[in-house]
């Protein structure tokens, strides 16, 4: 045990003596062991305490521990199994433990107030508003399958990478420009847009209007709350045509479109997608 | 007392080494409270929320999580394979800097790369296969956060900060493009360049400032290069953060439907 420095002793010893009105000394004498406790014997109030949550109500911490009320007093009425109010026969049990200044006590009038301060009922200080919900810890049931999931994604990126090789084609030369000139594939299908209409229309205000700010506002524009499929038919069906106009648009740039931006077959007249090169052989 | 055979009194000498290390001061120094990794953890309910709770991970997942959210048919994990992509590419990323220069030399030390130097090739695929699979992680993600309506009150702002993702994604993977400097990079944004000057009144800027001149040239490199290791990674650090301290705060995953 750590020595209790004397100022703490003394300020704790004045508490004391205020609060049960003896003097400082005597309050020193009793925390240090060397004369018997004062002991008040002053009849506890034993009231129930029913839906507010006063201060009175919280009964020292190892009362929590034991579901039935009769236990509500502290730990040492376990020692007794009747619940009862008989508290006063303690204090002589536990008090010579305090005779050596490692153990001092500083509170040894608590072994006379092991009584029945309250009966709180079983019942919610609050009314939880929100239902609730059925949860999972997430180690480990999130956690491993997200370990799982990105060991899988590396052995698959590894193994791609193995198979595959990024293509490199000839050194960079401004003055030769290949036929076709394919922008990266997430681009394909605004290129393919810009072979039908005007470059300001396909090129900046599809992308611009439609791509970026159109898809920031669109929860602000969907006010519906509703997220089931089948109460929310006109937003999956948008969502579903600009996915599929998207990829339609996206596999005729990269594999239909030939020299000169003209339709090409793939299976006829070869990939014209240069980060495919190594992917399909048709010859 | 009853004599041990050799494999017992292995096993327990093992057991012991095991307890000594993992109960020592230095497990103890570098694990919090709870941790697997310390000597003496038992599958509780409170280890369990001690795993994340005294973790780094505690910044990225809560204690508990909804069970429907857990099932892999649900976020088919697409929104943390986006994230591990990142992180797998940033470590490819920072190993391919080592060798390469964005000059005239750019395509010399790619070509080096892949012939002289030890898993070269392999890194250059992993981090050229591994972007193109995380442009279409994140708009698989952004396509199941759709379906499922996740983008709805009060998860609206964290959608726009997911757009914003999916833009700096789609702009990290093209900066990244031109960097090989062969014919199919620089014609690629080229392409994607002229796109830029388009843009009503400020067209002919935007492709000025996109190419540092008229033309991909080598400065268009150097700038694509400084965008692309060190700009816009940092944004996009900055916005993914934001966008999981959201999940989090918006409650946690959407649904069940």
């Amino acid at each position: 045990m750590v020595d209790i420095p004397e100022h703490l002793l003394q300020r704790s010893a004045e508490a004391r003596a205020k609060a049960l009105g003896i003097s400082v000394e005597q309050a020193l004498a009793e925390m240090k062991g060397e004369s018997d406790p004062t002991v008040i014997s002053k009849e506890p109030e034993v009231k129930t305490i029913d839906e507010t949550p006063a201060p009175a109500a919280e009964t020292p911490a190892p009362a929590a521990e034991t579901p039935a009320p009769a236990a509500e007093t502290p730990a040492p009425a376990a020692e007794t199994p009747a619940p009862a109010v008989k508290a006063e026969e303690k204090p002589a049990a536990k008090a010579p433990k305090a005779d050596t200044p490692e153990e001092v006590d500083f509170a040894p009038e608590v072994k006379v107030t092991q009584r029945l301060l309250t009966v709180v009922k079983a019942k919610p200080i609050q009314k939880s508003v929100s239902e609730p919900v059925d949860k999972v810890n997430t180690w480990p049931h999130l956690m491993l399958p997200e370990f799982v999931s990105l060991m899988a994604m590396t052995a698959f990126l590894i193994f791609l990478s193995a198979i595959l090789q990024a293509p490199l084609l000839e050194e960079a030369n401004p003055n030769v420009t290949p036929n076709p000139a394919k922008a990266p594939w997430y681009f394909l299908g605004l290129q393919e847009l810009l072979s039908y209409w005007d470059p300001q229309i396909a090129g900046v205000m599809i992308p611009l209007v439609l791509g970026v700010v159109l898809w920031m506002a669109f929860p602000y524009i969907d006010r519906n709350p509703e997220t089931h499929p089948s109460k929310r038919k006109f937003a999956i069906m948008f969502y579903t045509f600009f996915l599929a106009g998207a990829g339609v648009l996206t596999i005729i740039g990269v594999l239909f479109r030939g020299p000169g931006w003209n339709w090409t077959y793939p299976w006829i007249d070869g990939i014209w997608f240069d980060d495919l090169l190594d992917w399909i052989h048709f010859e | 007392m009853q004599k041990l055979s050799l494999r017992d009194r292995i096993k327990e000498a093992r057991v012991s080494a095991s307890d000594s290390f993992r109960g020592g001061k230095l497990m103890s120094s570098i694990f919090r409270p709870g941790s697997p990794f310390r000597k003496g953890y038992v599958d509780s309910p409170r280890n369990r929320s001690y795993v994340v709770m005294n973790n780094v991970l505690y910044h990225l997942h809560p204690v508990k999580v909804k069970r429907h959210g857990v099932r892999l048919s649900y976020t088919l994990c697409l929104g943390g394979l986006s994230f591990f992509l990142f992180i797998v590419l940033t470590i490819t990323g920072i190993w391919l800097m080592f060798y390469f220069r964005p000059t005239e030399l750019a395509y010399v030390d790619i070509q080096t790369l892949q012939t002289s130097i030890a898993f070269g090739s392999l890194v250059r695929n992993m981090h050229r296969w591994g972007a193109h699979l995380m442009v279409l992680v994140v708009f698989l993600h952004m396509s199941r956060v759709f379906y499922h309506g996740a983008y709805k009150a009060p998860r609206e702002f964290n959608w726009v900060i997911g757009v914003i993702l999916l833009l700096l994604t789609l702009l990290l993977s093209f900066t990244g493009y031109l960097l090989p400097w062969d014919q199919l990079a620089i014609w690629a944004v080229t392409v994607g360049g002229n796109m830029a000057g388009y843009t009503p009144v400020i067209g002919a800027q935007a492709k000025f400032g996109l190419f540092a001149g008229l033309e991909a040239t080598t400065a268009t490199l150097l700038r694509f290069y400084v965008l692309h290791v060190l700009f816009l990674p940092f944004i996009i650090v900055i916005f993914m953060a934001v966008h999981f301290w959201r999940v989090r705060k918006d409650g946690g995953i959407s649904g069940p439907l």
